[in-house]
Formats: C-alpha cells, sequence, structure tokens
C-alpha cells in the first residue's frame, strides 16, 4: 500500500518519487473508478439499502418520499418494526412460516440430490472421455457442453413440452411399457417415498401420518416451522424430480468440462510411478485420480452448491411454485413476496436470511470437503 | 489386481484382456447413452417446431419432413386440419405456424432488445474491467488491497439475494423500464475483473518497464503496449459476458419486467405462457426457443475452442 520501495530506489530525486508516486495513484484510481462505482454504487450500497428494508413493512409500492409512517406522519410509505419480519418467517407460527420452511425444505431436497449427482455423473463422463482408447473426444465435449450454453428458460420450455402429459417422455415409456398409464409429470404434488409407500402398500395419505403424540413416538404429524415431520421427509414431488433432472441434465457439461481439464493436467508420470509401484487401475483411480481432483471437485461442489440454493428461472417458467408449492423455493419465494404479495420489507428480509444460509453452507461444505 | 501388474511386463492374460474390453464397451455406452439424453431434446425441439399443434401432441417422435409447408387451418372453412393428416407416428407435413405467430408476438422487438442489452454490457465489461483488472495486478497504489477484498466480497454475494437491492437503488433513481437502468448495474463484474487480474499477471514485467523507460505513462502504456497483447483474454471474457447477457433472465424480469417494449427474448418466451390462453401452444414456444438459441450455437460453434477452455481456465483458476 505504502509507496514502493523499488521505485524509491531506482528514482534520482526526491521530487521525482512523489511525482512518480503521485502519478501512479492517480493511475490507479482512475483505473479501478469504473469498475468500482458501477460495484459499490449497484451491488454494495443496495444490499444495505435491502437491510434497512428488511426492519420495515414497506409495501414496494407507496413512495418513499412521504417518509416513515408515523403518528404525525400518517401517510407514510412504510413502518419501522425492528426484526419483526425476520421473526415472521423464523419462529412465529403461521403462513409466513410455513411458507418459507416449505420453501427451505424444498430447497434443501433440490440440492441434496442435485448436487452428488450432477458431480458423480460429471466424473464419470470425464474419466471417460478421458482415456486414451476414446475416439472422438471433442464430438463428446460438444455433446455434453451445448446445453451449458442455451439459456435456462429455453431449457424450461424444452422440458415443460418434454414432459407434458403426450410430450416426449410419456410417448417414449408407453411404447416400452404398453401398461403405463401417463404420468402428469408437472402437476403432482406427491412426495417420492410418499409414492414408494404407496407402491408397497402403506396409504400415506391415512391418519397415522397426521397423528402427533411424543408420548408414544408418534410424531409424524407434529410441526416443526409450520410444516408437518412427514411432509419434511416425504421427498421432493414429482415435479420437483422433473425441475432436478433438468438441472442435471444442463448442468454435467459444464463441470464435465471442467474435470477433464483438471484431469488432463495431471501428468503421466504420476501414473507411471504408481503402476511400477504395482497399483492397479482400481486403486490408481482412488489413491492417484481422485485425491488429485480434490481441489477440482471442491469448485464444482462449491459451484453447484451456490447455484441449487439460488434456484429461480425453472420454478418462474415452469409452475410457479406449484403444485401445493412443492416446488416454491427459497430464491422463488423471495420474488413472490416482493413483487406479487407486494411486501418488499418480508422479502428483503426472506433474501437476507437466503444469503446467511448460502454462506453457512458454503462454509460448512468447504470444511467437510477439506476433511474428507 | 495381480493381473495388471503383469501387463507392466508386456504380457496380459487373456482374463485381464476380456475384463478391459468389457469396461471399455460399458464405459462407451455409458457416454453414448449420455451423449443421445443430452442431443436428443434439441433434435426433436426443431423437429416439432416446424409442426402443426395437433401433429405434436399426436406424434412428438415424428422427425421426417413429407411435403413442402402447409398451412395449419383449412383456408376454406378455416378449422384445424385434423392430426392424422398431419402425421404417421414417423413423418409429418411440416409448417411455420409456430414461427409465425411467434414474430407476431412481438419476437423481433425482443430479439434487437437482447442484442442491444448483450452488446453494450459486454463493451462496457471489457473496459471497466480490463482497467480494473490492471490496476490491481500491476499498479501499487493506496486502496489496492482493500479494492481487492471488496470485489473478492462481491462475488460471494448470491445473484437471488441482489434483486431486492437492485430493484430498490434502480426505483430510487427513476432508472426502472429504462435501457439505462438495465445496462449500467452489470456494466463491470467481480468475475471479469479477476479473469483479467490473472491475465495481466502472467504477462513479463519487462515491457512495461521497457515503456516506462521511453517515458511513457501509465495510460499510454496500458492502451499501446498491454491492450493487443490481451486479446485471448479479452476473447475469453467477451464470450461469457455476452452468452451470460444473451441468456440472462433473472435481471431482465426485475429491472424492465413491466414494459413489454424492452422486454428481451428470455423474458418474452417465458411470457409466451399466456398467449394461447387455456392451450399450450408447443410450436410456438419451440420455435421461439429454436430462434433464441440459434445466435448462441453459431458463436459456440464458431468459437468452441474458446469456450472449452475459458471453462476448463475457470476451474482450475478457482481452485
Amino acid at each position: 500500500m505504502a509507496p514502493v520501495s523499488s521505485t524509491t530506489q531506482a528514482a534520482p530525486g526526491g521530487a521525482k518519487i512523489r511525482g512518480k508516486t503521485l502519478q501512479e495513484n492517480i493511475a490507479g484510481w482512475t483505473f479501478v473508478g469504473p469498475a468500482m462505482i458501477v460495484l459499490v454504487g449497484f451491488l454494495i450500497i443496495p444490499l444495505f439499502f435491502a437491510a434497512y428494508f428488511s426492519m420495515t413493512d414497506w409495501d414496494g409500492i407507496a413512495p418513499l418520499n412521504r417518509g416513515i409512517r408515523t403518528e404525525e406522519n400518517p401517510q407514510g410509505a412504510y413502518a419501522f418494526d425492528g426484526l419483526s419480519n425476520y421473526s415472521r418467517i423464523l419462529f412465529e407460527e403461521g403462513r409466513r412460516q410455513e411458507n418459507f420452511f416449505v420453501a427451505l425444505k424444498n430447497t434443501i431436497n433440490y440440492a441434496i440430490v442435485v448436487v452428488p449427482t450432477q458431480t458423480v455423473i460429471a466424473l464419470t463422463l470425464a474419466f471417460i472421455v478421458n482415456q486414451r482408447w476414446l475416439k472422438g473426444k471433442g464430438f463428446f465435449r460438444t455433446a455434453f457442453y451445448f446445453p451449458s450454453i442455451t439459456s435456462s428458460v429455453v431449457i424450461s420450455l424444452i422440458f415443460m413440452w418434454m414432459f407434458s402429459t403426450g410430450g416426449l417422455v410419456n410417448s417414449m415409456i408407453r411404447t416400452l411399457f404398453p401398461s403405463y398409464s401417463p404420468v402428469t409429470w408437472l402437476d403432482n404434488p406427491d412426495g417420492l417415498f410418499h409414492l414408494v409407500l404407496n407402491a408397497v402398500g402403506v396409504d400415506p395419505s391415512r391418519d397415522v401420518l397426521r397423528i402427533c403424540d411424543p408420548a408414544t413416538f408418534q410424531l409424524l404429524g407434529c410441526e416443526i416451522g409450520s410444516v408437518r415431520v412427514w411432509d419434511w421427509l416425504s421427498g421432493p414431488s414429482v415435479t420437483m424430480t422433473t425441475i432436478m433432472i433438468l438441472a442435471i441434465w444442463t448442468t454435467i457439461g459444464t463441470m464435465m468440462v471442467i474435470y477433464l481439464a483438471a484431469l488432463q493436467n495431471i501428468p503421466g508420470q504420476v501414473y507411471e510411478a504408481a503402476t511400477v509401484d504395482g497399483c492397479s487401475r482400481l486403486q490408481l483411480f482412488r489413491f492417484i485420480t481422485v485425491p488429485l481432483l480434490r481441489p477440482t471437485t471442491f469448485f464444482v461442489i462449491t459451484v453447484g452448491l451456490i447455484g441449487s440454493l439460488q434456484v429461480f428461472d425453472q420454478v418462474y417458467v415452469m409452475t410457479s411454485g406449484g403444485p401445493a408449492n412443492t416446488t416454491l423455493t427459497v430464491a422463488y419465494l423471495v420474488y413472490r413476496s416482493a413483487f406479487r404479495d407486494a411486501q418488499m420489507g418480508l422479502a428483503a428480509a426472506t433474501a437476507i436470511v437466503l444469503f446467511i444460509i448460502i454462506f453457512v453452507f458454503t462454509q460448512v461444505q468447504r470444511r467437510i470437503t477439506k476433511e474428507v | 489386481m495381480a493381473a495388471t501388474t503383469i501387463e507392466t511386463v508386456g504380457q496380459t492374460s487373456g482374463a485381464s484382456r476380456l475384463l478391459r474390453r468389457l469396461l471399455a464397451a460399458l464405459g462407451m455406452t455409458f457416454l453414448i447413452l449420455f451423449a443421445l439424453v443430452e442431443i436428443v431434446p434439441f433434435v426433436f425441439t426443431i423437429a416439432n417446431s416446424f409442426k402443426c399443434l395437433p401433429a405434436i401432441n399426436a406424434g412428438p417422435w415424428a422427425f421426417i419432413p413429407t411435403s413442402g409447408f402447409v398451412e395449419c387451418r383449412d383456408p376454406a372453412t378455416g378449422s384445424a386440419i385434423a392430426a392424422s393428416e398431419l402425421t404417421n407416428g414417423t413423418t409429418f407435413r411440416p409448417s411455420l405456424e409456430g414461427y409465425q405467430t411467434v414474430v407476431a408476438e412481438n419476437l423481433p422487438r425482443w430479439f434487437l432488445n437482447s442484442v442491444i442489452f448483450a452488446i453494450a454490457i459486454t463493451i462496457l465489461r471489457l473496459i471497466t474491467d480490463s482497467l480494473a483488472g490492471y490496476a490491481l495486478a500491476r499498479i501499487k497504489f493506496p486502496g489496492n488491497r482493500l479494492i481487492f477484498f471488496i470485489i473478492l466480497g462481491t462475488l460471494m454475494i448470491p445473484g437471488v439475494v441482489l434483486i431486492i437491492p437492485r430493484f430498490l437503488i434502480l426505483k430510487q433513481l427513476g432508472l426502472l423500464n429504462t435501457y439505462q437502468g438495465l445496462i449500467i448495474p452489470l456494466a463491470a463484474d467481480a468475475f471479469g475483473i479477476f479473469l483479467m487480474k490473472q491475465f495481466f499477471e502472467s504477462i513479463p514485467k519487462e515491457l512495461e518497464e521497457a515503456a516506462e523507460v521511453d517515458g511513457a505513462n501509465r495510460f499510454v502504456t496500458f492502451f499501446r503496449i498491454i491492450l493487443p497483447i490481451t486479446t485471448p483474454a479479452l476473447t475469453a471474457l467477451t464470450i461469457f459476458s455476452f452468452q451470460g447477457q444473451w441468456n440472462n433472465f433473472l435481471d431482465v424480469l426485475i429491472i424492465v419486467g413491466t414494459d413489454p417494449n424492452l422486454w428481451t427474448l428470455t423474458l418474452g418466451l417465458a411470457n409466451l405462457q399466456g398467449a394461447g390462453g387455456e392451450t399450450l401452444i408447443w410450436n410456438v414456444f419451440l420455435a421461439g426457443a429454436v430462434i433464441t438459441t440459434l445466435p448462441m450455437a453459431i458463436i459456440f460453434f464458431s468459437f468452441q475452442r474458446y469456450f472449452v477452455e475459458g471453462v476448463s481456465y475457470s476451474g482450475l483458476a478457482g481452485q
């Protein structure tokens, strides 16, 4: 931060050094100026703005120049009510809390399925494409990567069509299994575990799932965060699963390309040395490839996790959060509260809670990946 | 396991060779299966975008066109032509109805807006990101480290969290539903600054030192000496930025969502769903999807190397 020592040594006179340093300072600030104006003006300052409004009941519509609503100024645009938005989302039983925890449950389900699945598939594909015997590497790389350059809205529309009742997916299954009765993929709120129970003859709509009696350990009907334990556990709905398939389908290409680059970065001598030491192919993969790919895996999982916790576009285009709120994600809830329910203050609070959740998740994930 | 050790000596036992062949076949099957899963949706999107609506619902897998373009409605009676006359499950009679309808839904305007936004933002980012990246890489000035950490911090803020703050500030500035409102907030990005900074750090310092000896100041050095050799990084930045903005949905929705004249392709497409009333007009959606994807596809196939290098690089650098 202080004037650089090397310039000090090189320059002959004191005045010249000062002139030079000044010139460097001016150049430095001029160069970073435009970018900093944009980032501070439209990213950092607005964030404080949002933190402030998360503590108000502003509806997002009333003109802000009317000021704060008080007894003297009953026409004010908003009232300041401290942390009550946060409390309504997190702690007070009711519809706000239910919406938030349902969205949180859906988002976590989504991340738990999507992140590991796409990582494992991407690694497997990259590993096969990296084999020396494989011909047409370029073709496979293009085929897998192409979906990544397409817009999420386009892919959502294509998937809506493919998974529609008479779409590609159902008609293909019907060709293979004539007895198949078409699933309404995009309008099916049943959880996957719920369907599994159905299949083995247990009717999940039975009363046992509604009972809350801690004394006899019948807890499935108890509510945690205004959401029944059974709803926490019944798994992603069929419709949510469709969105997960979409996400995995889109992302594996990018992750495969990243893995492939990392695999090609591992020097061949490492493998040669290990082979000479008597490692089998399986051992090579387990003890050389996987450990050397750890930084890449860390990167891929972090990017995947951050993306999964923010899923929005697909929900907006395909389901608007339905059916029965089973595809309502936290990001979509932020949008819905702000722009449909006219609850800008509440939406800002939800957004900040989401920020904290993403931060905590990535930190926890960082610890876990570093230790394994 | 013992079998593979023998391999290094040059002798491969029959069982091990068989196992390797089997594994290779298995791997190949896996690969081809996934490649099909990735490609098939696009192929059938194109095929179905050229069908009349009844033909899409009756035979989504039909992919061989059998005639010239037909009308979907009988010109005499105005009633829709029956699906059985349009497709037999394998072949279909193509139609331009989807494309005609989506163009009539104001698609040319969305296309123009997408072009304006993506190009304006990309050009501005090339300037702001490379200037900032250079300053952070090479110029020592007070606040250099602080600014670096601020930018690093902004990378951690998830995009979704920013929709409310951005909306608030743009509303206050009266920039909602304007071209400037969408362009200015996106005119610089932390990722681009990092990309440029990394690149500038890899350039040998001697170049600048020579220019300095000749009496050139920072500005002259940057524009005359440094920028001309920065083409690879600028190309990567151009591609990332253009792709990101061409496909951008969230910012467009929040900032210009209520003025249909400023909609881009993504927002226009997303709002097409209401256009058919109760019926989902798949041929129109799919035609819109094809038109939206086509420019990116052309760019991708022309500059494929840069795409792949860019992603690989961000993956390796991200560690």
